[in-house]
């Protein structure tokens, strides 16, 4: 399979921050993460997520501050309410939920953030193209045949 | 008379509730027929077969209302026929605008479904596993046809282009009326879009804590399903922790559950500008939730989330069925 790609939706205070410094760091990960800035990983709706994933990313990596981090105090915690629920929901479509990963990167960790690529990638890798979720989209499936349709 | 509209109703999936909601116009609906004419009414109402349909001249119903979803390929073959007669082409109900709770289906393949309803259920006596078939030779030469049924359940606005979308399940007569003096006076908003007073559930709700003095928003601190107790029936129902999707549901109903102490589920469809409904439901529950633990409470509480947040709208969501 060829690499992996996937949708990043990082918070501009911290997972950003990290992945800023792990490359003044000269940390080494996969080129395989396209990140989206967000103000807060609380803005990212799981909406977002599905998105991403029905135009044809193999993973969704959302990141956040720790708890007690947020620039706006409780961000992250809807964060972890919304995505937890959102992880639930996707097993129960028969999606594989390792897809999703949700992520505390602080502004400090770029070594975590190069970590946690480098260890999704080699996962994603092993997991092949997600390409259930993209054929479903209407506009992508073969219309069934109808006898007198 | 020629200046009369002519409407034209169609039941596809559904269970003929939305047009139940038609009929309890009463009075109103007698009235109105004065200046409207009913042209196509069918299975339910009017003594005409399908055929009588395809025979009309493209364009000859100038208001068509389709409820139900779309399950067989019967329901898409009558679309596609209604779409061409009908010069404006409502969605009328959740099923047909969102999938409705028959939409849950897609969670399921067809043979669970087949097996729960023709060999599983208590009352069922099938020993011979006798399940419905497309197509059946009888005696050697009558060949008999069903319409057969399709993988998953999809919206009107999959198989054919729609004008306008009413949702509830069904419509309150209420917003029927609305929804009808919309049309007669051609007050419509743009083509695609919902007819709706744009307001949520907890706009028009009595319990809303904003509306009263004193009172406020709270958070979350414990979640409770209606089995768990019986709720005050002045206070706002999320404020007590019974999950109520009131606040992004739309309300043309005029917050009627919540009229008897019944939480919300969103069968008004989504306000303007959401896509995903179950989605912006985990959204916007997620962020009222006071922490984890009532997350993994509610998580607890409800073993089935998508089938709790998408209760009436799972095809219409990004994803669609099980995969």
């Amino acid at each position: 399979m060829k690499s992996p790609n996937i949708i990043g939706f990082a918070c501009q205070w911290c997972t950003y921050a990290g992945a800023d410094l792990a490359g003044n760091l000269r940390c080494k990960y996969p080129p395989t993460v396209k990140l989206i800035k967000v103000p807060c990983s609380g803005r990212v709706k799981p909406e977002y997520v599905l998105k991403a994933f029905a135009q044809g990313a193999d993973g969704v990596l959302v990141g956040g501050c720790h708890f007690g981090d947020c620039h706006y105090k409780d961000g992250n915690y809807k964060t972890k309410n919304r995505m937890d629920m959102l992880k639930q929901m996707l097993e129960e479509f028969g999606f594989d939920p390792r897809r999703f990963r949700r992520e505390w990167i602080s502004g400090a960790e770029g070594k975590k953030f190069a970590d946690v690529i480098t260890e999704f990638s080699a996962e994603l890798q092993e997991l092949g193209p997600n390409d259930a979720l993209v054929d479903i989209q209407p506009g992508n499936e073969v219309e069934e045949v109808t006898r007198n349709g | 008379m020629a200046d009369k509209i002519k409407l034209g109703f169609l039941l596809l999936g559904g269970c003929a509730g939305c047009e139940m909601s038609v009929v309890d116009l009463s009075e109103k609906l007698a009235d109105t027929l004065e200046h409207v004419e009913i042209a196509f009414w069918a299975p339910t109402v009017a003594d005409v077969k399908y055929d009588d349909l395809a025979k009309m001249e493209d364009n000859a119903i100038d208001v068509a209302f389709i409820d139900g979803m779309i399950r067989l390929d019967e329901h898409v073959h009558m679309a596609r026929i209604m779409r061409q007669k009908a010069k404006t082409l409502i969605a009328y109900g959740v099923c047909s605008a969102l999938g409705g709770t028959a939409g849950l289906g897609s969670l399921h393949s067809k043979e669970e479904l087949f097996e729960k309803a023709y060999k599983n259920t208590p009352t069922t006596d099938n020993p011979d596993d006798v399940y419905p078939q497309p197509e059946c030779l009888v005696d050697g030469k009558y060949d008999l046809t069903l319409p057969s049924y399709q993988e998953k359940v999809r919206l009107l606005n999959q198989v054919v282009d729609v004008d306008y979308y009413i949702g509830g399940c069904p419509p309150h007569y209420s917003h029927v009326e609305a929804a009808l003096n919309a049309l007669v006076t051609g007050r419509l908003p743009p083509a695609g879009s919902y007819i709706t007073n744009g307001k949520a559930v907890c706009d028009v709700c009595d319990r809303n804590p904003v509306n009263k003095e004193g009172d406020h928003r709270a958070m979350l601190h414990r979640v409770l399903r209606t089995v768990d107790g019986i709720p005050d029936d002045d206070t706002c129902l999320l404020q007590q922790g019974y999950i109520c999707f009131g606040p992004i549901t739309q309300g043309d109903c005029g917050a009627s559950c919540l009229h008897v102490n019944t939480p919300c589920r969103g069968c008004g469809g989504p306000l303007p500008g959401v896509e995903d409904y179950g989605a912006q439901a985990v959204s916007s529950i997620g962020s009222i939730l006071n922490d984890e633990n009532v997350t993994s409470q509610l998580q607890e509480k409800y073993p089935n989330l998508s089938k709790f947040f998408y209760r009436y709208s799972l095809p219409s969501g990004i994803l669609p069925k099980k995969i």
